[in-house]
């Protein structure tokens, strides 16, 4: 089991609370994490990764046992204690203005 | 007894604004949608409680939402645009070539029978066809691909196809506006294109009467006689009599001949209203005063329309699609500004009252009538 904090605007899109709990089949890597999201809440398709690119929104970043991981590759593996649901995954609206 | 309900897209959100047929008493919803832009939403002419809207921004890009129940409650549906095939290049703005890029829905326009079939304008400049309610899009590649595609050049805007007319008495045949590439028409449905462009001038651009290249702002037409268009392009007023074969200005004696919308009366085909703004460096009204312009004579002759407006120290833009009119028997006009604020007109522009005075910056407008 994989806990998933969402930024605010997508809990709302996809009617979930801050943290989520997802089911995810073999490695545990960026992708494979966006990947049952986006399977469990179809709402989410496309916020997180481009539809065209596959890749990371530049305003978004991925944040987990207090380092950014946005820069891994996709297929990377998460921390040990992501995969082991003992600390959550945080994908996040970057900090911007406008 | 009939009422209207208004649909304001928003920096920050969406709100539903609702009258009775007085107009003078209203309540507003909202926001939808907080936080994102939200750059239209229109209504089924089919279904009115059937809402489309698209809200995006740059964190989280663009999601399309309906409604069911005249925008109280909203639930997310397809938002993958992908251009059909090879999607191709475009002119940058630095003339080198520039692949074509999904950035964000600029106008949906729900088909007048049809409740489950929509289109949407999208940047870098494309149509889009749902039929299945905006679940899934479909790109109708033949505008990109007509021949001059490659040499499309962004505005200031970006590459943004911004106006969809929908011809209701000439089955297929179809109009967009592009900036800043000029006025399209399809005669079989959105599969085939040609640039109707022929009468403007632009001094912009290296040939000021070229076949495309036209920074066209809006178009707009009258129900009962699609073959009269009328456009407001950045500079100039212009006027079709021959679905867009060619084009006269009528700017007539307007202040400024640069401004965004363009509307017709719904009951008199020949009043048409704009909004005067001064420059396209300096994007609010001359002088200072807001002042919508109506012609009731096609263009050419224009009155100001002053009445309930602020007449100094105004600095305010209106948007391309920031103004509407209902189909009610006194016919109510309807605009938003950069301001945040909602104007509405109930008697055909002669006076003006706010119906909202700080929301966000306004980015659309649209109106229902309502039994």
């Amino acid at each position: 089991m994989i806990r998933v904090v969402l930024p605010a605007p997508l809990c709302t899109l996809a009617r979930v609370e801050r943290e989520i709990t997802l089911d995810v089949e073999g490695d545990v890597t960026q992708r494979a994490v966006i990947d049952a999201l986006e399977a469990d809440y179809p709402a989410l398709r496309g916020t997180i990764r481009d539809y065209a690119t596959q890749r990371r929104r530049p305003f978004i970043r991925f944040f987990a046992c207090e380092q950014d991981l946005s820069h891994e590759a996709p297929d990377a593996p998460l921390p040990a204690p992501v995969a082991a649901g003992d600390e959550p995954y945080l994908i996040v609206g970057a900090m911007a203005g406008g | 007894m009939s009422k209207v309900r208004v649909l304001v897209g928003t920096r920050k959100g969406a709100f539903v604004l609702t009258s009775d047929g007085a107009r003078r008493q209203w309540s507003v919803e909202g926001p939808h949608f907080a936080g994102w832009e939200v750059f239209h939403m229109k209504g089924s002419p089919a279904e009115p409680d059937r809402i489309y809207a698209a809200p995006g921004g740059g964190w989280f890009g663009q999601v399309i939402q309906r409604s069911e129940d005249g925008g109280r409650t909203w639930n997310a549906v397809g938002n993958e645009f992908k251009y059909e095939g090879e999607a191709g290049t475009h002119q940058w703005y630095d003339g080198t070539p520039h692949p074509w890029e999904f950035a964000r829905v600029w106008h949906l326009e729900p088909d007048s029978l049809d409740p489950d079939t929509v289109y949407a304008g999208v940047e870098d400049a494309a149509l889009f066809r749902s039929t299945d309610g905006g679940k899934s899009w479909r790109e109708l590649p033949g505008l990109r691909r007509h021949g001059t595609g490659p040499s499309w050049q962004p505005g200031a805007g970006g590459l943004c196809l911004h106006t969809i007319l929908l011809d209701p008495q000439t089955a297929g045949r179809m109009y967009v506006a592009i900036s800043a590439a000029g006025a399209f028409r399809s005669d079989d449905h959105g599969e085939t294109w040609r640039p109707i462009n022929r009468g403007l001038r632009s001094q912009g651009i290296p040939d000021e009467d070229a076949e495309v290249g036209h920074c066209v702002h809006h178009i707009a037409m009258h129900p009962a006689r699609p073959g009269v268009l009328f456009m407001q392009k950045h500079w100039d007023v212009m006027r079709s009599d021959d679905a867009g074969e060619s084009w006269r200005e009528i700017s007539g004696n307007l202040p400024s001949d640069f401004g965004f919308p363009i509307e017709v009366h719904p009951a008199e085909p020949e009043t048409i209203y704009v909004v005067p703004i001064k420059s396209d460096s300096e994007h609010y009204p001359p002088d200072a005063r807001l002042r919508v312009y109506r012609s009731r004579s096609g263009g050419d002759e224009w009155e100001a329309l002053t009445d309930g407006l602020p007449q100094r120290d105004c600095y305010v833009n209106v948007l391309r699609d920031a103004m509407a009119v209902d189909a009610l028997d006194a016919c109510g006009v309807y605009f938003g500004t950069t301001g945040g604020q909602v104007y509405v007109s109930p008697d055909a522009g002669d006076t003006w009252a706010p119906i909202v005075r700080d929301l966000p910056a306004v980015l659309s407008v649209e109106v229902q009538t309502l039994p």
